[in-house]
């Protein structure tokens, strides 16, 4: 009863410290706030196939496209279309859609989880780790349809003038909204479930647990929140083009929930905010350095090595990131709980 | 004799050119303890993995409670009320005693994934009874105390005593245990043995047991099979096992072996 | 589709099934061994090819640069294993995953940042760009030179796994690494062998790659290598004959369904992917292969 209240009362308050920063805030701050927020949604969801259910995956930037895509194609307004395709007439379906803003998010969301239905069937009813593979495969393949039907996605020019209805308002609730959503499932049967398929997938099945579907599930709801986070995504930034979703988004989110701890959804919101901002830091070593009164050159793509070599030396050296598959407020719990033993012990 | 719950017919299991399991069949009544005995790779574990459709036997069938279940999926298997723990026990290291078991109650929570994410009344009716019932069944191991440590710091003896927990909480109406007592000390094992009837009792169980220890296997079991590789030695009750020239011949070979 | 045009299009298709057979190898073979997708391995090739554009514009002749190319290939894969998949033998699967994705980006960015990321020309020698007409078929000779030199390896390789001590080890490794460390055999040389083994078929790979498309680039081993694992899962993973057979059908039907239907040449970079979610969907175990997922209990 104790907890209940306390989680309640931290949700007012994240609520209210959303709304504060949404109306003192200055854009620049918010635009940054706004990055973190759609990473952090992103990362949340992706940790769950990865982190809760341990079935490794590289799928965040195709689904990111797709929910970015559908919903900037639901959002953006039939005049603006015809001015903007470019090399042939958009498609007839794409004329005919319309919705509002949470409308084309939630579409957005479910178009990716249908895709992500559809990849389940070849790639869970088979050990091994083809899941992996698929997804980075199914990355490029998104890229290619993208190049390859202009008539749906507008080509390499991509879509731009996407109505922004994007605010730091929408995209910090829907940030709660995702973090709480997971902290959910995992404290509930699904949860468990997906934890004992990660520990021990044919410990699990004895157990009577369907794991196909609990593997399913799992990447349905990342690819979901990945869906409605590229939505979010397209009406922050108002236009979008292929080279968006390269490999390099679902990099930066591996970087993220490895570093915040595999299954830990806290850890996950802390990591957000440190890599974004060590992104942002560490943007000097794509510049030219002076070095012993030498020039390096610019050298674009420095700090991905820095972050590649992280990654590796995470995973040799401390492969439970910041918290494990533990929340935040049960390390703390932990730690107190062991200085009031021994406070108690010397008594 | 009533029908048998279980009945293994001519079951044979090749691996390659490896024959475990040799037109083996046997029976197993309701309610009985049966003991499967024999020395190492007689093909002990390779039938239980048989029965819960982990392998699909290359001939023969398996029957259960009047079905054929040969070949069904091993998830499926603990649905018709087939429940089974692993020779090298196979905890969730993850997780705490009481989650450990809690998965076992998996297909009894019937709340669907929107209940659970929206937290609706059936989410907390079900969590609250389930989580009783959990606790109940850890009481009845004695080990209910220890509910909320992380199951793979526990004691050797404790780890089995969670690993049958959990089997028991798919709610099962055969209990298929592999080696239960192996790496035990004689007042685990009798610690063991007391629950394991008790169990049996509590919950209406007929139970099949891999063991190799034999003082183990005489207290235990009604009735029990040896096994030699893969083929079916002997049936009847432990007293006559110990005296029977092809059990003693089994045995002794696998001595010298060692 | 007159005969010369199939002709001329059967030996394109045995080239570039060459390309992804070598490749797939490596793949097949680390994965019978550590059940590891080595997601770095398309990328070795490309650090091959990049060496000997590197060994030639220095100065080095072709052949020589090859020799470069090949070896520096094989310490790069060999290294690869020994820094940073080896500690992890015995850690969650996961985290050998994530280590391997994690080289795979840091060898094309370390790549894109050393040389940029601006296609180079790759320098074939004339000997081997030449076209040489025979009747009505016009063929560059590395047409054939690539298919011979592949068919030459694979003997090679076939003959190492099959009549060797070391390619028994390696084939009873894909089975069971426990039983291979009792029966007293060196898992850890045998591993790296396969990566030599397979690094080194790769910079072949990527060479004939390079010579045919004629360009390389940093992220040039991401498609091909997306490709080559899709056809050793069409051939059965695990499998090297199923690797060399799961290559040369990928190749004929990607130059093949491009010819007979242009209109999709924009895709044929996906075909690989749509084999790949059938061959799972209908014969996981691919054409050869065994299913080395069972569980053991
Ligand atoms: N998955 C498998 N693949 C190949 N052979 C197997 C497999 N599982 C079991 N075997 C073989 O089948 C035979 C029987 O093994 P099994 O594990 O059933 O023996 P067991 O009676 O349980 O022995 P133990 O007392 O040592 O547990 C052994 O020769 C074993 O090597
Ligand atoms: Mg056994």
């Amino acid at each position: 009863m104790q907890k209940l209240i306390t989680n309640i009362l931290l949700l007012i308050l994240s609520v209210y410290l959303i709304y504060w920063a949404h109306s003192h805030l200055d854009n620049y701050t918010l635009s940054i706030l706004n990055n973190i927020g759609i990473f952090a949604i992103l990362a949340l969801s992706y940790n769950l196939i990865n982190g809760v259910t341990g079935q490794f995956s590289l799928e965040p930037n195709g689904f990111v496209a797709i929910g970015a895509y559908t919903a900037a194609l639901f959002l953006i307004p039939s005049e603006t279309k015809m001015d903007m395709f470019a090399l042939v007439d958009p498609a007839p379906v794409v004329m005919q859609m319309h919705a509002g803003f949470l409308p084309a998010l939630l579409i957005a969301g479910v178009t990716a989880s249908v895709i992500a239905l559809l990849l389940s069937f070849p790639v869970f009813r088979v050990r091994g780790d083809y899941l992996a593979i698929v997804t980075l495969g199914f990355g490029f393949i998104i890229r290619i349809f993208a190049m390859n039907k202009p008539a749906y996605t507008n080509g390499a020019m991509g879509l731009n003038d996407i109505p922004g209805n994007a605010n730091f308002l929408w995209i910090g609730l829907i940030a709660v909204i995702t973090f709480v959503t997971m902290l959910h499932i995992i404290s509930s049967r699904f949860g468990r479930a997906m934890k004992a398929v990660r520990d021990d997938e044919d410990a699990a099945i004895a157990m009577g647990v369907n794991t196909f579907w609990i593997k399913t599930v799992a990447f349905m709801t990342s690819a979901f929140f990945e869906g409605v986070g590229g939505g979010l995504l397209a009406s922050f930034l108002t236009t979008i083009s292929p080279d968006q979703f390269t490999f390099l988004l679902t990099f930066q989110l591996l970087i993220i929930i490895v570093l915040g701890g595999l299954g830990s959804m806290s850890g996950t919101l802390l990591a957000t905010i440190l890599v974004m901002g060590g992104m942002e830091w560490l943007r000097f070593l794509d510049d030219d350095m002076e070095i012993f009164g030498y020039h390096t050159g610019a050298h674009p793509g420095m700090r991905m090595v820095v972050f590649a070599i992280l990654l590796v030396i995470m995973m040799l050296f401390a492969r439970k990131g910041l918290f494990g598959d533990k929340e935040i407020s049960d390390t703390v719990r932990k730690r107190i709980g062991r200085r009031q033993q021994t406070a108690g012990g010397d008594a | 004799m009533s029908q048998p719950i279980l009945s293994v017919e001519n079951v044979t299991m090749r691996f390659g050119g490896v024959t475990a399991i040799d037109h083996l069949s046997f029976a197993v009544q309701k309610g009985e303890i049966y003991g499967l005995i024999g020395p190492n790779g007689a093909g002990k574990t390779t039938i239980f993995n048989n029965i819960t459709g982990n392998y699909i036997p290359t001939e023969g069938r398996i029957v259960f409670d009047g079905k054929e279940i040969t070949g069904t999926k091993p998830n499926k298997v603990v649905d018709l009320g087939i429940a089974r723990t692993f020779q090298n026990i196979r905890l969730f290291k993850s997780m705490s005693v009481l989650e450990n078991v809690l998965i076992g109650y998996h297909n009894r929570m019937h709340y669907t994934y929107f209940e659970a994410i929206f937290r609706l009344p059936r989410y907390w009716g079900y969590e609250k009874r389930i989580k009783a019932r959990a606790m109940e069944l850890l009481e009845e191991f004695g080990i209910a105390d220890l509910a909320d440590t992380e199951a793979t710091a526990l004691s050797y003896g404790n780890q089995r005593k969670v690993e049958i927990a959990r089997a028991v909480a798919t709610d099962p109406k055969l209990l298929l245990l592999d080696e239960p007592a192996a790496g035990m000390n004689p007042s685990e094992t009798e610690d063991l043995s007391i629950i394991i009837h008790k169990i049996k009792k509590d919950f209406d169980l007929t139970i099949l047991l891999i063991e190799h220890d034999m003082k183990f296997v005489n207290n235990m079991c009604d009735r029990l099979t040896v096994l030699d590789y893969g083929e079916n030695i002997f049936v009847g009750t432990p007293a006559d096992a110990i005296v029977d020239e092809k059990v003693i011949t089994a045995y002794l070979g696998e001595f010298k072996h060692a | 589709m007159d005969f010369t045009t199939f002709l001329q299009q059967m030996i394109n298709g045995f080239s570039l099934g060459s390309m992804y057979a070598l490749i797939a190898i490596g793949y097949t073979m680390v994965y019978g061994v550590l059940r590891l997708i080595n997601f770095a391995h398309g990328d070795i090739m490309m650090v091959g090819a990049f060496l000997v554009y590197l060994a030639h514009a220095a100065g080095l002749s072709f052949p020589a640069a090859v020799l470069v190319g090949v070896l520096g290939a094989i310490l790069v894969g060999v290294l690869t294993d020994k820094v940073a998949y080896k500690p992890l033998r015995e850690a969650p699967k996961i985290s050998l995953l994530i280590t391997a994705i994690g080289i795979s980006f840091f060898l094309e960015n370390l790549f894109n940042v050393l040389f940029g990321g601006v296609p180079r020309a790759f320098p074939a020698p004339d000997y081997l760009t030449q076209v040489i007409h025979i009747g009505k078929l016009y063929l560059p000779t590395t047409a054939l030179v690539i298919p011979v030199v592949t068919l030459l390896i694979l003997a090679g390789v076939l003959w190492v796994l099959y009549r060797t001590k070391y390619g028994m080890a390696i084939r009873a490794l894909a089975f069971d690494i426990p039983t291979v460390k009792l029966m007293g055999i060196n898992a850890d040389g045998i591993i790296s062998l396969v990566f030599a083994l397979g690094s080194a078929l790769a910079a072949v790979g990527g060479i004939f790659y390079a010579i045919s498309y004629p360009s390389i680039d940093p992220l040039m081993g991401i498609i091909v290598g997306l490709k080559a694992f899709a056809a050793a899962v069409l051939g059965g993973i695990g499998s090297v004959t199923g690797a060399v057979l799961g290559g040369f059908i990928l190749g004929f039907t990607e130059i093949l369904v491009v010819a007979a239907f242009p209109d999709l040449g924009g895709y044929k970079d996906a075909f690989a992917f749509f084999f790949l979610i059938l061959v799972l969907l209908f014969r996981p175990t691919g054409i050869m292969g065994e299913d080395l997922e069972r569980g053991r209990f």
